[in-house]
């Protein structure tokens, strides 16, 4: 379920640019474009926030996560609001609401960062794969090619969002089934990418270039084209860990995934306020706002990289 | 068009070979007897006979396997564990609920939606423009069953303003003809069922449809935009033609292609949305079974969802395509 | 029937470009130009002279936001600077049209021809479909496009280069229209199409008696077309001269420049070319004197430190304290 984007931001083919060297000169100019982006600034900085949060989630509270400590002063009609003790007050379980948040924190970057890698490694592999032998032709080659693209193909004849989920119920109920299936339907996007962006440079004029000069293959690829692909697989990454941190919680939603209590998830969080709603409304609006917060930064991050990266920016 | 047509449905036999191939193969790799694991803690030596006679457990790979396709063909998914129920006769019934979510969300979406991304383009850089793009980028990444909480539990739970779960109140006892509850009550004149039926779409589209809302604001934004420095544009106005003209025939009908495919592209999102949307509204849809089969580990509706997903979701994809070529001539000529 | 009074009357137009951010742009400065009904007017300069500006100031073209347009468009007495965009709609198509440079891009794609051809008619002059439709088909017919009938039905697309050029033609000169204005009608196409092209722009012209406002930067098209010429340096009209004139003896040292850069077909073999030398990024600004000075090879002290005016010198209006001697022998030794 990645976030679809206007058709003239669409990058089918990752071609960033035919620089003869790809590394400095692109990068730089990207950077400097991102300074100047108030989108790019504000999306950095939300993503820094909730990084920080949650890698340092043990310092930030010194409560234990899912402990239930203080069930006693739960009643089925009030949930006790935030207080000197307990920041943002306790949750329908008697946690401490605040280190929920900041571990369910923790545990939403966990997912989409693993999930995310997964992905990428996966699709990035596949796809170069499929657009490395198909840009090299031959019988081989265009069969590596067709075979690896029906997988793909297969893997995106279902909504992404209901690939994960059902994966993830074939798995198991645990968190290693929940990134796996995460990740796995991020693999189509990711070899979709590569692959076109191999191939279409596989035509480019520098390649062909390259090629008559006697340089292999090979060298050409690794020097070349795969550096120029880099920066589209980036922003697809970022972009892509904002769905996945939808995704988990809305995998948890649905009761898939991590079952222990003493685990914190913004999903399974919002599941749990919802018959709390008129006592204490705080208990959905604080995980339902986090986690749009955490993809609303990387979208804004990730889109501004995108235009950022474009040599054929009009600004 | 025709040969276009038949040859996506032809590349559609082997993905769902692929599929049907893989989902075989899961079964087989479950840990265990693979009759037991789909009965999971329900098995019993009857249970296991009774499956094993099902599915043929105990006959060679390949035999199994064309057993499998043969009954996928005959329109036999497999029965659920739960209710003993032949699976594509559930999803049948309750697919037009989720077709009549779906189809209200999108319409929700694109009614709403193509104009204010019109609006926020022509007036470029101004207020409106950048508070249409705020709201757009928010409603693109609140999570689906987050909003759709919210909305119930705001809107119905506490003000009452409209109903909570369902698709109907039970006590109406509406007669039901195609399972489509809004036009069944029209059908049988039922007119209060068929409002009933209405009201309690109204939050569930809400919630589903604000994605989708979302991304064709952006999309007809950005195409909008784009368009309006065409220079058939400039041809347009040169002609002196009236405003609504240039408007109509020269920027949206070229604006809109992109978003057409767009609706099209939506229909995954509706989907995925929809499990979730029914599952907090109680809407008796396949989205609904689908969790209720997730909670109940009733693999064969599983396996049965994913082909049934799969199909639909392909033919769905078709028919944008083939629409496509309908409105852009380019194509057509391809 | 014409009259000395001319048609369209610019006065001291000026186009100026604002992005945010950025200093303003001079696109067009002190532009001043007659046309009388009928006459055949050349503006021509490079890419950047700004005088495809000029055209789509005159019109209203240009975007309202981010442009500043001011002096004075006078068409038939009325500055169509003041007017509202309604009464430049009803103008534009019907008194003054225009055509433009790339054919494949100026029509909509996605719209059959025939109605990108009556909707122009049935704005303007009452048509009902089957009217316009008639009259459309003759139009094409008129501006030599085969079986216009099922041309009508069909998408831009699915036709060449020359006949888009061609349908734009028709286009424009639908309703009649006092003054066309053809903004390089030419340069997008083949140039064995070119010629076909520009007969039929003169012959539909010649028939309906309209003036023609061409812009172009090739000579050899205003030298074929034009009664009078308009030469664009930077923004601001440089020489202005009847055709004759200015081609038996350019006096400005660019027109000079631009004349003689023209190989000849009888020049001797290996005789070396006569471009420019520099390019037109190499220019000051008109305030601190002659824009075209680093480039001019007849340039004096005179020409630096205030821009020079534009005035009658001779036989024509010249912007240039140092022009090149009135008799010259031949333009070849213009260019040294």
């Amino acid at each position: 379920m990645t976030i679809p984007l206007p058709p003239s931001q669409v990058v089918p083919d990752g071609v960033i640019g035919l620089d003869a060297d790809p590394g400095v000169g692109l990068w730089r100019g990207a950077f400097r474009r991102l300074r100047r982006n108030p989108s790019a600034i504000i999306g950095a900085v939300m993503v820094a926030i909730f990084v920080l949060v949650a890698i340092t989630a043990p310092l930030l509270t010194s409560y234990a996560p899912g402990s239930a400590e203080w069930s006693g002063q739960v009643t089925p009609s009030s949930v006790p609001g935030p207080s000197p003790e307990h920041f943002l007050g306790l949750d329908r379980f008697g946690s401490d609401m605040w280190t929920q948040m900041v571990y369910g924190a923790q545990q939403s970057l966990v997912y989409g960062v693993v999930s995310t890698a997964i992905g990428l490694t996966v699709g990035a592999s596949l796809g170069a794969l499929a657009g490395g032998f198909g840009s090299v032709g031959g019988r081989i080659g265009d069969w590596v090619d067709t075979a690896v693209m029906r997988l793909v193909d297969i893997m995106l004849s279902i909504p992404s969002l209901l690939l994960a989920v059902s994966i993830a119920a074939l798995l198991g109920q645990n968190s290693y089934a929940v990134m796996i299936a995460i990740g796995a339907a991020q693999v189509p996007i990711f070899a979709r990418l590569l692959r076109g962006s191999m191939l279409s440079q596989g035509k480019a004029d520098y390649v062909l270039a390259a090629d008559a000069l006697g340089i292999r293959k090979t060298r050409i690829v690794m020097g070349h084209v795969l550096p120029n692909s880099i920066g589209p697989t980036i922003v697809q990454a970022t972009l892509n860990l904002a769905t996945a941190i939808i995704e988990v919680a809305a995998l948890s939603y649905l009761g898939l995934g991590e079952s222990d209590p003493a685990v914190a998830e913004w999903g399974r969080m919002l599941v749990a306020a919802q018959d709390r709603f008129d006592a204490a409304p705080r208990l959905a609006l604080l995980p339902g706002a986090a986690i749009a917060f955490a993809a609303l930064g990387f979208t804004l991050f990730g889109e501004a990289l995108r235009e950022a990266l474009d040599p054929k920016s009009r600004r | 068009m025709l040969r276009f047509v038949l040859r996506r449905l032809a590349l559609m036999v082997p993905v769902l070979i692929g599929l049907s191939i893989l989902l075989f193969a899961w079964v087989r790799a479950l840990p265990g007897d693979p009759s037991r694991a789909l009965l999971g803690e329900r098995a019993t030596p009857e249970g296991i006979e009774r499956v094993n006679a099902a599915y043929g457990f105990d006959k060679p790979l390949i035999e199994q396997y064309l057993t499998y396709v043969g009954a996928l063909l005959r329109g036999d998914f497999g029965e659920s564990i739960q209710t003993g129920r032949p699976v594509l006769e559930s999803f049948t019934e309750r697919f037009p609920a989720t077709l009549e979510l779906g189809a209200t969300a999108l319409l929700f979406a694109v009614v709403l939606g193509v104009p204010l991304g019109y609006v926020a383009a022509r007036s470029q850089g101004r207020l409106l423009d950048t508070s249409v793009v705020s709201g757009s980028l928010l409603g693109v990444v609140t999570p689906v069953f987050f909003l759709a909480i919210l909305l119930k539990l705001v809107f119905a739970d506490k003000l009452h303003w409209l109903p909570t779960a369902l698709r109907q109140d039970p006590r109406m006892d509406a007669t039901h003809i195609t399972n489509f509850y809004v036009l069944d009550g029209i059908l049988t004149r039922e007119w209060d069922a068929s409002w009933d039926a209405l009201t309690h779409l109204v939050l569930p589209a809400l919630a589903l449809g604000t994605i989708p809302l979302a991304i064709i604001v952006r999309i007809t934004r950005a195409s909008v935009s784009e368009v309006l420095h065409e220079d058939y544009v400039r041809t347009a106005e040169a002609k002196g033609l009236a405003r609504g003209t240039v408007s109509r025939r020269h920027v949206l009908r070229n604006a809109l292609l992109p978003v057409v495919t767009t609706i099209g592209l939506q229909a995954g999102l509706l989907f995925s949305g929809a499990v979730l949307t029914e599952t907090v509204f109680a809407f008796n849809g396949i989205g609904q079974y689908l969790f209720e089969a997730i909670g109940s580990r009733d693999y064969p509706v599983l396996q049965g969802f994913i082909i049934f997903i799969a199909i639909v979701y392909s033919l769905i994809n078709l028919l944008v395509d083939v629409s496509y070529g309908l409105i852009d001539p380019r194509v057509r000529a391809a | 029937m014409s009259s000395t009074d001319p048609l369209l009357s610019v006065r001291n137009l000026a186009v100026t470009f604002v992005v945010r951010g950025q200093p303003a742009v001079r696109a067009v400065d002190e532009v001043s130009f007659d046309i009388r009904p009928g006459q055949y007017v050349g503006l021509v300069g490079e890419s950047g002279s700004g005088k495809s500006v000029s055209a789509l100031a005159v019109l209203g073209l240009l975007p309202s936001r981010g442009v500043q347009v001011s002096g004075n468009v006078l068409y038939r007495g009325t500055d169509l600077l003041t007017q509202s965009d309604a009464e430049m709609r009803k103008l534009r198509g019907r008194e003054i049209a225009m055509v433009f440079q790339d054919p494949m891009s100026s029509l909509n794609p996605v719209v059959p021809v025939g109605v990108q051809v009556t909707e122009v008619i049935r704005r303007h002059e009452h048509a009902d479909k089957a009217e316009a439709r008639d009259r459309a088909e003759s139009l094409l017919r008129k501006v030599g496009i085969p079986d216009p009938g099922r041309r009508l039905r069909e998408y831009p697309h699915q036709l060449s280069g020359g006949m888009r050029q061609r349908v734009l033609i028709a286009i424009a000169l639908a309703c009649s229209p006092k003054l066309l204005i053809a903004d390089e009608p030419t340069t997008a196409l083949d140039v064995t199409i070119q010629a076909q092209v520009l007969e039929v722009l003169r012959e539909l012209v010649a028939d309906t008696d309209a003036a023609l406002l061409l812009i172009t930067h090739d000579l050899g098209v205003v030298a074929g077309l034009c009664d009078d010429v308009n030469v664009m340096y930077a923004g601001r009209v440089v020489e202005s001269s009847s055709r004759n004139q200015l081609f038996a003896a350019p006096r400005h040292p660019y027109t000079g420049g631009l004349l003689a850069s023209i190989p000849r077909l009888d020049a001797p073999r290996g005789a070396p070319l006569h471009p420019i030398p520099g390019s037109p990024t190499q220019t000051i600004p008109w305030d601190e004197g002659c824009a075209f000075a680093p480039r001019c090879h007849h340039k004096i002290d005179a020409c630096l430190g205030t821009a020079p005016p534009l005035e009658p010198i001779g036989d024509r209006d010249l912007r240039c304290v140092h022009p090149l001697d009135a008799k010259r022998p031949t333009t070849a030794e213009a260019g040294r």
